[in-house]
């Protein structure tokens, strides 16, 4: 024990964040990453209470405006704001006016009339969220914009490694699949690059972006390359309705050569992490008995995705650092 | 520098006793320490609370349960500012059920008693404790909600311009309680 001042509650570097907004990992900062997954700590023991809810967001409306269809990250979001207390309104584009031919600003500025104080949004246009950053008042949290980012995805991501792996520093990632359509893929590099991993990124080389290794990471089509010696195994989605048998011969020839089966798992680190944002294709990317292994920590990552939302949405309910003094 | 004079109102040895004197009251008034739990309230509340828990058990050579609460999503003055950051929280640990337990409630400074309110709070969010009692290491006074402590440390009278400042060695490397006549805004 030193001698000096002993400090047992150490204080997270930052302790707000600069944005309204949460629009991409591109905007945070490494401080800003630690904070949001310090904060998700503490929201996952809230969910292990016998109630399960604080009314830390009391008074506060959510907008969950879904134009893509999702079961996951809609469920996840719409559970985090019950838990926070918030009041939450679900529109997805089925019901919308938006099937009138109303525009998303439009129903962005027609939403906000109504005062909500957040609005999570996916939508198929990359940008979709700055653009309504831009003109709303309220705090836009990106749920996936097209093929540019997802990053609560990459968040919970970030925060299921820290927990077995306690740093994401110096860690080996081997994230393989359809590097092409995936902003789930874009997310997760920045997010591990910012945090000091090694970041390989495996596919076939037809779904290979060419500028990829722009982003600070390893690129290979030999799976076994970037599989050996990992810590961590992520696999992404061949996103099958995107598909039309240009990027590869069949599907049954991708599981053969960039499918992770127990065989290719055994060239990574005993104690490797096998993860997959879902929804999984079994046999298609990923083999059953590794999906369902004892290595697997999928349905942790569905798990905390909950935690890391939760952080989210109290951190940015306070509004931005900068407007504090005005 | 404002000017800013300050005096220590508690010293190392007279915290001692008083943490010692507080666990010979909780054990007379419970007959014992049977159904007993303490929770100290984050950041001082809980080292207060463990030192509390050694004491019983040198006195009882029984172990008294200890968790540690933070109160922050339970805070009344949360949501009330139209903008700015929000305050950091950390973990709430409270390794065993409260339920039919007799709750020590654990705080270094009372004060306007709001922290007290919202503690309750998530003390109740665990389980329905048989009852909860309040221990403060000091009570400073100018109480804005119905609440009163159960054990008192020092009963200090303060002026709401004074700050009350409780350092403990596990945090500030040493234990004292000091009264500074000018708060620092």
């Amino acid at each position: 024990m030193s001698p000096t001042t002993v400090h047992v509650d150490q204080q997270p570097a930052a302790t707000a964040l600069r944005s309204k907004d949460l629009l991409g990992i591109a905007d945070l900062t490494p401080d800003e990453i630690n904070l949001i997954l310090d904060t998700a700590d503490v929201m996952k023991e809230v969910g292990s209470r016998p109630i399960k809810k604080v009314p830390a967001l009391r008074g506060k409306t959510v907008v969950n405006l879904f134009f893509e269809p999702s079961t996951r990250t809609r469920t996840s979001f719409e559970i985090a704001e019950k838990r926070l207390s918030a009041d939450t309104l679900n529109i997805a584009i089925a019901t919308s006016s938006v099937v009138k031919g109303e525009t998303l600003a439009d129903t962005a500025l027609n939403l906000e009339a109504m005062q909500p104080d957040m609005i999570v949004l996916r939508h198929s246009s990359s940008g979709a969220c700055h653009l309504l950053s831009r003109i709303c008042r309220s705090a836009i949290i990106n749920a996936g914009d097209g093929m540019h980012e997802h990053p609560t995805q990459a968040l919970l991501d970030a925060f299921t490694i820290r927990e077995r792996k306690k740093q994401l520093k110096g860690l080996k990632v081997a994230i393989i699949g359809d590097l092409l359509h995936s902003r789930v893929l874009r997310s997760n590099i920045l997010l591990l690059t910012k945090m000091g991993a090694d970041v390989w990124v495996c596919g076939p080389p037809t779904m290979m972006p060419t500028d990829v290794r722009r982003f600070g990471v390893s690129a290979t089509s030999n799976v076994e390359q970037a599989v050996r010696d990992a810590d961590v195994i992520m696999m992404l989605r061949i996103q099958l309705e995107r598909m039309e048998g240009a990027y590869f011969p069949s599907l049954r020839e991708y599981f053969n050569v960039f499918g992770m089966t127990e065989a290719r798992m055994t060239l990574a680190k005993p104690d490797v992490m096998i993860m997959h944002p879902g929804p999984m294709n079994r046999g298609v990317e990923i083999a059953s008995e590794v999906a369902d292994g004892p290595y697997s920590v999928i349905l942790d990552q569905v798990a905390n995705g909950v935690a890391v939302r939760m952080a989210v949405l109290y951190l940015l309910a306070g509004g931005a650092e900068h407007e504090e003094a005005a | 520098m404002p000017d800013t004079k300050s005096a220590v109102v508690m010293d190392a040895d007279r915290i001692a006793r008083t943490l010692t004197r507080i666990a010979h009251e909780i054990v007379e008034r419970n007959k014992g320490v049977e159904d007993l739990a303490l929770v100290g309230v984050r950041t001082r509340g809980v080292f207060i609370a463990r030192r509390l828990a050694r004491i019983l058990k040198e006195i009882t050579g029984d172990e008294v349960p200890t968790g540690a609460l933070d109160i922050t999503l339970y805070r009344d003055d949360l949501m009330r500012h139209a903008v700015g950051p929000q305050p950091v929280i950390r973990r709430t640990e409270i390794p065993f059920s409260i339920d039919n337990k007799k709750i020590l409630l654990v705080d270094d400074v009372l004060y306007t008693g709001r922290t007290t309110r919202a503690a309750l709070d998530a003390l109740i969010d665990f389980g329905r404790p048989k009852g909860i009692q309040l221990i403060v290491l000091v009570d400073r006074g100018h109480r804005e909600l119905p609440i009163k402590a159960d054990y008192v440390g020092k009963n200090l009278p303060t002026n709401p311009e004074e700050s009350v400042q409780v350092r403990l060695q596990e945090t500030d490397g040493n234990d004292e309680v000091v009264l500074q006549q000018e708060a620092t805004v």
